[in-house]
């Protein structure tokens, strides 16, 4: 038997409330499937189970909020023997009407003796509104409230250290110029794809920069997941994150980020993305800064920026020229790793950039 | 496509991709992406909006001709069939 517990979905989110369960018990579910509707502050996120299994045991109900860690269901695990779904008891009223309403009574919370679910029970449950049609309060003030905590914790715990670093972006842009001439409107690549590219190949070989910083010692990522920093229009700002960036293609990449962008902008996220991000990049030189130094979103120890890509005069071999460059920076912190080794990094995603058909 | 027609099928995409869009405050001879806040992603995704609502394949070397409103109206009416 293994319980599943609400996930933690970020350094800023201690509890959550079930919207909807996604499953019933009997259910088999297996390893990366969603079983559960949960809101955030930030989101409405589908939670994500990480073992197979069969649901024993929905433990809370639709509507109640839960801390972080809470036990919301039961499941057996393969090869145990299930213990047979016990039968919620109801009256034989209570069922009829269930049928008649087409209420699942094995969903319901019992209120009469023994937890038996009573026909006001049912009644009641058809009438309630659907879980997405329940209003949130006011979600704004909440995600400021989330946003304000998680990088209030961030100042006062990471000694952040900053570097800055001007990247020619020349030969990369005519590469993703020329392929995209190539390719018809809906499969084309932005540059913000390429320099997420760029920053996870680079962190391959630094993976002391690639992680979390917990009780006191850092523990390195599972693999490259890169947080993306999304800003949202009605404000405010998510950055879930896209898995394993340094193994998927360009193509692919972008594909993946803008499934998250428009996700993220329509509140639909799943706790896997919230959860895991080792880094987190932020691209603000949409806006027309020059550069970003931003603060890292804890447990993560490094933040990556990038400015505007604009045209700038460059010395090169006694010669000048205008070329387009961007402004790297890197935000680090000071537990997990020195300036120096800062600074080698930000010139390894200089040289990566420069070789963009490694990309 | 009578061109205004074709102007509330553009707004129209433009109020998909950015849902505050406040049609009448919009000036068609100012940059447009400034004014409503698209990100270059946002900018993508309303080229493939148009590609598929209207077949009109907009190659990024011509994306400087697209500045404003005008400009954009201008250049879908010479893409398209009259």
């Amino acid at each position: 038997m293994t319980e599943f517990k609400l996930p933690s979905l970020g350094a800023d989110m201690d509890q959550g409330k079930l919207l909807e369960w996604k499953v019933k018990p009997g259910d088999a579910v297996r390893r990366g499937q969603v079983i559960a509707l949960v809101d955030t502050s930030k989101a409405a996120v589908e939670v994500e189970i990480w073992h197979d299994g069969v649901v024993q045991e929905l433990i809370t109900q639709p509507g109640e909020t839960i801390a972080v860690g809470a036990v919301m269901a039961r499941l057996a695990t393969p090869g145990e023997v299930p213990v047979p779904a016990l039968r919620r008891p109801a009256s034989p009223a209570a069922r009829k009407r269930a049928h008649e309403l087409d209420v699942d009574i094995e969903k319901l919370a019992g209120t009469g003796p023994h937890g038996a679910v009573t026909l006001e029970d049912v009644e009641k449950a058809a009438v309630k509104p659907t879980p997405a049609a329940v209003p949130v309060p006011d979600r704004q003030a909440e995600m400021r409230k989330a946003i304000a905590a998680a990088m209030s914790r961030s100042k006062r715990e990471i000694p952040h250290y900053y570097l800055a670093e001007t990247i020619p972006m020349q030969r990369a842009m005519e590469q993703l110029a020329r392929a995209n001439a190539a390719r018809p409107v809906t499969e084309r690549v932005l540059i913000g794809a390429l320099q997420l590219k760029a920053v996870a190949l680079t962190l391959r070989q630094f993976p002391d920069l690639n992680g979390f910083w917990q009780d006191g010692a850092f523990r390195a990522g599972a693999g490259i997941h890169v947080g993306v920093a999304i800003s949202l229009r009605q404000g405010g700002l998510v950055a879930p994150a896209i898995h394993d960036v340094d193994q998927l293609s360009l193509e692919d990449l972008m594909r993946a980020l803008a499934d998250l962008v428009q996700r993220a902008r329509a509140g639909s996220l799943r706790s896997s993305e919230m959860s895991d991000p080792t880094i987190t990049v932020t691209n603000l030189g949409e806006q027309g800064v020059e550069s970003v130094f931003g603060v890292i979103y804890p447990p993560q120890v490094a933040l990556v920026g990038f400015g505007r890509i604009a045209e700038r005069a460059l010395a090169e071999g006694g010669a000048l020229r205008v070329a387009p460059v961007v402004t790297a920076t890197l935000s680090g912190d000071h537990r997990a790793s020195d300036g120096h080794r800062g600074a080698r990094f930000l010139a390894a995603l200089r040289e990566q950039l420069l070789r963009p058909e490694e990309l | 496509m009578k061109p205004e027609e074709l102007k509330a099928q553009v707004l129209k995409l433009l109020t998909t991709i950015a849902p505050e869009l406040d049609a009448a405050s919009l000036r068609a001879d100012k940059p447009l992406r400034n004014q409503i806040d698209l990100d270059s992603m946002d900018w993508l995704n309303f080229l493939v909006a148009l590609h598929e609502r209207l077949k009109v394949d907009i190659p990024e070397a011509d994306y400087g001709k697209l500045a404003t409103l005008d400009q954009l109206l201008a250049y879908l009416k010479e893409k398209l069939p009259a």
